[in-house]
Formats: structure tokens, sequence, C-alpha cells
């Protein structure tokens, strides 16, 4: 909490102005954990600049059809069918949300 | 050169700093005011490879309040995935070789180079050589793997400096190459497997590939011969059916019934021993010893008469010793493989449980992945693929996910997996240290 040692508020006061507020924790959600291991191939937030598509930031219509597509044998794939088939549709919604919030 | 003003040191200099005000601070985040009463939650990382480097970027990630600290002995890090691809002369060694420049200037994570000598549990203090001290509210360690040099006869850790295990990699990667390339066409590189568990299970055989790219190129009367403790390998149909496609009759694979199991490595006159009395000359030996968790890990008491180190399933919190948790190779996690990307899945779900814990927070249920790409030949790439969850206290792989890549596979499947492999490292890499 911020308890500030007496003397402390004036100068704090004066970096309050100063600072801009740029405190970015992630919290620690459900989606969140679904979703960070896929970073490993989709690079951090989903933004690969790599070989593998980038994800972060597509819209999360976008990302959960094409999880359930793959999941449904109906998009071909490399092994995106293998790992979407580790994955029900309530967390595929989750992960598509998460990664549509990585803009 | 210039160092930079972290924040332990600003709290440090404390009112002096706050009263010249300037310097730049105004960048900081509010977070950063060193006048709370209250003490910021310490994590110390031992070991800044997959797990540990992962694990102190994402404590930060999720609470940039944590104070994170990462230990780490070398002051930059080789990958061992796509090592074998140096071998194979795909790479070269400094595509693999990575600073931790960004995880101090950009992710705020205290980065020290040294090597720990002490963790004492008791007092939650970890030591180093260099003669620091720091103490933790957790830790976690993760330290990799270490090698049993006893368990051949007439070898000894000094021998690794002719005869390479290479299974760490960097200078001893660079040792093997150099061999690889000295070494006259139609000799014979004798590649000795070891058995469970070991880092990377796919790693033996796509070392064979990559040797056999190497030699197929360049010296075309040479053999490999795989020397192996095990019956069967990770992804073993498709590893076979790609030698037979790309170096057919170059590599000769053998098990540990059919004399695969080793008794003896005799680096002076460069030759392989095995349990049935034969006896093996290799122009080039990689002898892969047999593996333990890593030395501290051991030191501090972290593993089992095993030689690993047992672990909530949850939180990978030690069983043996509380608010230290200890991930990656050293860990027991099976399902879960002794690999790159797991070990990164695992710092992951270990930051979260960390965070959670220190905040009073509820952690989700983890979820983990694995992807291991191997490569054949340089457009041969295969892969091996699983998602785990956790099973009341049990890490299960789900049913019905992950796998191989089908056997059946075309040219295009295998090329496109071979780019991917390449995208794999592009990601991972920049996941750890972007």
């Amino acid at each position: 909490m911020w308890v500030l040692k007496p003397g402390a508020w004036m100068l704090a006061v004066t970096y309050l102005l100063l600072i801009p507020l740029t405190s970015n924790a992630e919290p620690v959600t459900e989606g969140a954990i679904l979703s960070i291991t896929c970073n490993g191939c989709h690079g951090p937030d989903g933004r690969s600049t790599g070989a593998i598509p980038a994800i972060g930031g597509k819209s999360a219509d976008y990302i959960e059809k094409a999880m359930l597509d793959f999941r449904d044998d109906k998009r071909p794939s490399t092994v995106m069918q293998r790992h979407a088939k580790g994955y029900s549709d309530a967390q595929i919604k989750l992960i598509a949300e998460y990664f549509a919030s990585k803009k | 050169m210039k160092k930079k003003i972290t924040r332990r040191n600003f709290i440090k200099v404390g009112g002096v700093v706050l009263s010249s005000a300037s310097l730049g601070s105004a960048l900081w985040p509010i977070s950063s005011f060193g006048f709370s009463s209250k003490p910021r939650p310490r994590v110390v990382v031992v070991g800044g490879g997959f797990g540990g480097a992962t694990c102190a970027k994402y404590i930060k990630k999720f609470d940039p309040n944590i104070d994170v600290t990462l230990i780490e002995r070398d002051a930059k890090f080789v990958t061992c995935p796509f090592s074998n691809l140096v071998l194979g002369g795909l790479r070269d060694i400094n595509s693999i070789t990575h600073s931790y420049d960004a995880l101090s200037s950009k992710h705020d994570i205290n980065v020290v180079h040294d090597e720990v000598t002490d963790i004492d549990t008791e007092k939650r203090t970890i030591k180093t050589k260099g003669g620091s001290s720091f103490e933790y509210d957790r830790a976690v360690v993760s330290p990799g793997i270490d090698f049993l040099w006893d368990k051949v006869e007439g070898f000894s850790e000094a021998d690794s400096e002719s005869v390479p295990h290479a299974w760490k990699a960097g200078k001893q990667t660079t040792l093997l190459k150099n061999q690889l390339e000295a070494m006259d066409d139609g000799g014979t590189v004798v590649i000795v497997s070891p058995p469970n568990p070991f880092r990377c299970p796919p790693g033996p055989y796509e070392r064979a590939s990559m040797i056999a790219h190497y030699l197929k190129t360049n010296k075309p009367k040479s053999k490999i011969l795989i020397l192996d403790a095990k019956e069967k390998f990770s992804k073993m149909p498709l590893f076979t059916q790609g030698w037979d496609a790309l170096y057919p009759g170059m590599i000769e694979w053998v098990s540990g019934t059919k004399g695969g199991i080793v008794s003896q490595v005799d680096a002076k006159n460069m030759e392989v021993h095995n349990e049935i009395g034969d006896v093996i000359k290799g122009a080039v030996i990689n002898y892969i010893p047999h593996q333990t968790s890593g030395m501290i890990a051991r030191k501090a008491g972290l593993a089992d008469e095993g030689g690993w180190c047992p672990v909530d399933q949850k939180t990978f919190e030690s069983t043996l010793h509380k608010s230290i948790h200890v991930i990656g190779d050293s860990s027991v996690a099976a399902p879960l493989p002794k690999s790159g990307y797991a070990a990164s899945s695992e710092g992951k779900m270990c930051a979260a449980a960390i965070v959670t814990a220190i905040n009073g927070t509820e952690m989700p249920n983890p979820s983990y992945s694995n992807t291991c790409y191997s490569l054949v030949g340089p457009d041969y790439g295969i892969s091996v693929a699983a998602v785990y969850r956790l099973d009341g206290a049990k890490i299960i792989k789900v049913e019905g996910a992950g796998g191989v890549s089908p056997k059946d596979a075309d040219e295009s499947f295998r090329r496109a997996e071979a780019l991917y492999a390449s995208g794999w490292y592009s990601s991972i890499t920049q996941d750890l240290f972007g």
C-alpha cells in the first residue's frame, strides 16, 4: 500500500505530476494461463516476426474460428490440428479473446 | 561503460536522487517510488536458460512490483535447440548465441552473471562464487542437467575435451564441429545415446541427421553409428523413414539389447566398448553421458534419491523445501518432456504460481504445451506436440491432442515443418530474450 514516510509527500506529489502512469501488469487469468504457452511458437504476445503466423491483435472471431476449424479437421495444418484438439470450446474462446487483446 | 541505475540503486540512494529530481527518471513507472514502508517481494531465479529466463520475464509481466534477480553463470546463452544445425553447417554458432541485455534493460530484471555456490533453504539465502549474497521470498532453481561421468569405465570429465558430449551448447558444439571437419572421408562417427530420462529426447537422432547431412555433402564415404541404451526413441518411425530417404545406408542404429549399451569409452584410443564385448573404433566419438539434475539443485537438497527434483505439479514448488521452485530439466514433471519448450512452459506456469502466491490471489488450473521440431534435412522437418493439463495432483497429456507428424506426409509437408522449425526458433528465443 501507499504508506509514505513523513516528509516524502511533497516530493511524491511533484513526482506524480512528472511521471506518466505506466504500470502494465497483466492479470493472471484463465485466459492468460491457457494462452501464454502459445507464445513459444507464435512469439511474445502472439506477435511472431518469423515464419510462424502472428496471432496477437487478430480479431477474436478469426482466432476462434481458426482454432475450431483446426480442431475439427476442417482447416489443414501441420501442427495446429494436434494442438487445437487439446482445448474445449470455452477455452478456445478465452484464448481468442486473450490474443485479440494484444494489439 | 555506463552503469544503468536500477530500482534497487534508486532505493538505496533514496532522497538524494529524489531531491536532485531530473535525471530522466520521469520515465520510471509510479511503482519505482522508494519510500513505501512495505518491502518489495524478492524472487531470485538461478539459471538463465529456457526455464529460468522465461520465468523471470513472466514474473515481471504479471507483477512489475516484484523484485526479480536472475543469476546466470555465463555472459551469453547458447541454445541447445538448433545446435545440431551448427554441426550440420546450416547455422553459425553466433546465430544461436543470445544476450541477456533486454532482460535487464527492457524487463527490469536484475541480471547477475555469477555462479551460485550455495542455497540455504532455511535462511532463504543464495550465495555466489563472486562473494554476493541474495535473500529471497521465493526462489526458482532452473539449472538444467548435469552428467554422471562414472557410468562408463575409463572416462572422466576431462576426456570430454577430446570426446565431446556437446549436450550443453557452446564450446562443446564448436569442438564437435571442428572434429567433424577435421576427420577423413570414410571414417565412422560414433554417437553414444543415453538412457532415459535425458535432456531433449529427439536430440541424438536430429544430431545424427544433421551430421549425416554434413557428411553426405562433404565426406560421403563416412558412416554414423548410433549406440543406444534404449530399445526405441522419440519420433523413431519418422527419423528412420527420413534417413532412408535422405541418407540411405549412412546411419546405423543399434538398440540396447543388440549391443547399444556402452560399458567403456576410451578417449585415448578413440574406442567404445559395448556390453557384449565389441570394440568399436570412432574417427569422432560423441559420447552423451547419463544425466541427472543440475549440481546446485542436488547440493541444495532439492533432488531425491533418483537424482531429480520432485515438485508440486501445479506450482513447481519443491516438495522437499518450501518457497523454492524447481523447473526445467531438473524437475520431475513427466509426462512433460525435458525439452526447452516444456521448460519455458513450466517457467510461465511457475511465474503465475509465484505471483498469485505472493499476492494472495487464486492460481488458475495450469496449462502446458510442448512443440519440438527436429530437422532430418535442411528442407525436411518433423515435429512432436502435446497439450498438458493438471488432473488432481498429476500432470496429464490431454487425450486426443498432440502426437507426431504424419508418417505418410508429402514433401511439401516436411518442407513446411522445416520452415516452421526456424519460425519456432525465432519466436521462442524472442520469448526468452527479446
